[in-house]
């Protein structure tokens, strides 16, 4: 299953899934429908 | 605190708050405005690309006026929509382009608008280096005049280039240089990123949709499988650096998803106004069945995002359908519902292109079964003065797809042919 | 980046914080991102930052209990990253 792609701002010390984050990053460029 | 209803129940973590879930799994409630949109000023263009997804070149008599635009500015404000894509149709030939810009971003609107750089002189760059909330994107469709040309008419290739110098003379860094990728052009993709260096522009790559005119040349066009998959490796291959306006989320099936919200947004986050005020779920989906309604109407543009039928349809959670048991078909959500749509290809089944190799199979059946026209655009400015192009009730039989090169090949290269190098187009042109 | 709880924020004047029945959305015109706040808490914790001596303070004010507070600080850590998010001078 893919991963909603992160800005990787997990530390190492606690490998957390996307699910678990709390805030995420997206580019403004990033929604699809707009060219 | 409002617990979204489909917050996961979290295993035993100590007194943690349940996991947020999915980004994508929260839009499910849907969002009280877009975040960013397509507003397409007017249908008149000074081009007539073989491949334009609003069948622009004449200019409609009933497109909003200048305060009926003000108006929209005002509601998108107040919505706080974030961003707008600016296009057309050729924005820049409004008379009261400029003004409605200098009202969005004085109104708190960011706005990019997508031109194919007629009218950007050295004033106009002038202009556009002073504003910080003001981003271009130039349109270009080949790395040479040859194949840029062959898409998007004579000149337009000198007229994108001459606008990209006076950008980079007036200082303006990191305006958008954005492709349709074709056959013609994949070869060129380093190319591209070349002349993005050279003029200080960020490279932007998107999909090809049989969309508009698009439908019309999407059989000459559209990369062929092999050409995908070297796509997808060389954007893995430039992260962020390369934009592509999460238009290949389709390819992702091939490994991990590119960035982006990987997911189909029309009517979800994104939508289309277009310059008489209809709005489409989205601006490759211009046809009477992805209308939500027109800014026009008594509840205005607000109204029609919040109570649109349609758009409450498009908001209901996507169980998959035909793809449902495809293993990818969480990376690749089945792909682009126009793609689908234009190409007479169900939308709870798989994208023409789909990297399994699916949408070849789905497309063959709709050859074979006769007489079952695949959709027009309901909406058609093209100048008269192109090719003209078959109407919907016209009953055309047009073979879409090379038959199978041996009916038991269940390889989607069977019978593939490379491109020939020096990128020669059988499309229309003026 | 290791952030420190215990300084004062807000967030950048060039932000947009737009909530959502999911959380809220945060655009910086500046930087043209887009930052996902995903439930109602962060929000509560991002709005009051300028409210109180600390981000612990927004934080447990905000109902954050205290085994919370590393994924909280993950966050705004992602946020501060960005720019969504700067230190002030407390008053």
């Amino acid at each position: 299953m893919a991963e909603v792609p992160t800005t990787g701002h997990e530390t190492e010390t606690e490998a957390l899934t996307s699910d678990e984050l709390l805030v995420e990053e997206v580019s403004i460029d990033g929604m699809c429908g707009v060219y | 605190m409002t617990v979204a209803p489909d917050m996961a129940v979290a295993p035993d973590t100590g007194g943690k708050a349940p996991a947020p879930g999915k980004l994508t799994d929260l839009f499910q409630l849907g969002l009280d405005a877009p975040i960013c949109l397509t507003w397409e000023l007017t249908y008149a263009c000074n081009l007539s690309c073989v491949h334009c997804l609003s069948s622009s070149g004449r200019r409609d008599p009933r497109e909003l006026t200048t305060a009926e635009c003000k108006s929209v500015i005002d509601t998108l404000e107040r919505m706080q929509v974030f961003y707008v894509n600016i296009g057309g149709g050729e924005p820049t030939v409004r008379p009261d382009f400029w003004e409605l810009v200098d009202y969005a971003t004085a109104h708190h609107v960011g706005v990019k608008f997508s031109t194919n750089g007629v009218r950007l002189d050295a004033a106009a760059a002038a202009r556009l280096a002073a504003s910080d909330y003001v981003d271009v994107q130039i349109s270009l469709d080949g790395a040479t005049r040859e194949v840029n040309d062959a898409v998007r008419g004579p000149g337009s290739f000198d007229t994108a280039m001459r606008a990209m110098g006076n950008l980079r003379d007036a200082g303006f860094r990191g305006f958008k240089l954005s492709v349709v990728m074709t056959r013609q052009n994949i070869p060129q993709i380093e190319e591209f990123k070349a002349i993005a260096e050279e003029y200080g522009a960020q490279l932007r790559l998107t999909r090809l949709r049989p969309s508009g005119r698009g439908a019309d040349v999407w059989d000459e066009l559209h990369p062929l499988p092999a050409q995908q998959k070297q796509l997808y490796d060389w954007l893995v291959g430039h992260g962020e650096q390369v934009l592509t306006g999460d238009s290949f989320f389709h390819l992702s099936a091939f490994g991990g998803a590119l960035p982006g919200l990987n997911l189909c947004g029309a009517g979800r986050v994104v939508c289309l106004i277009d310059p008489v005020g209809d709005v489409y779920a989205c601006p490759f989906a211009i046809h009477e069945n992805f209308l939500a309604g027109n800014v026009r109407e008594t509840g205005g543009f607000e109204g029609v995002w919040k109570t649109s039928s349609l758009f409450n349809d498009l908001r209901k959670p996507d169980t998959g359908g035909a793809c449902k048991s495809c293993g990818f078909y969480d990376s690749c959500r089945g792909g682009c519902m126009a793609a689908k749509f234009f190409t007479g290809l169900p939308l709870d089944g798989p994208d023409p292109e789909c990297v399994q190799g699916y949408g070849e199979a789905a497309l063959a059946s709709v050859s074979a079964s006769a007489g079952l026209p695949v959709p027009r655009p309901s909406v058609d400015h093209s100048h008269r003065t192109s090719p003209s192009r078959p109407r919907a009730s016209v009953p055309v039989t047009i073979a879409r797809r090379r038959p199978p090169a041996h009916d038991c090949d269940e390889s989607p290269l069977a019978g593939f042919e490379a491109p020939s190098p020096d990128g020669a187009s059988g499309g229309c042109c003026r | 980046m290791t952030f420190d709880l215990d300084r004062a924020w807000r967030v950048d004047p060039r932000v947009s914080m737009r909530p959502e029945p999911f959380g809220a959305l945060l655009y910086h015109f500046g930087t043209r991102r887009l930052s996902f706040l995903k439930n109602q808490t962060v929000l509560a914790v991002v709005r009051s930052l300028a409210d109180h001596p600390s981000a612990r303070a927004a934080c447990l004010a905000s109902g954050v209990a205290e085994a919370e507070l590393p994924a909280y600080a993950r966050a705004l850590a992602a946020l501060a990253d960005s720019n969504m998010i700067t230190e002030r001078i407390p008053a």
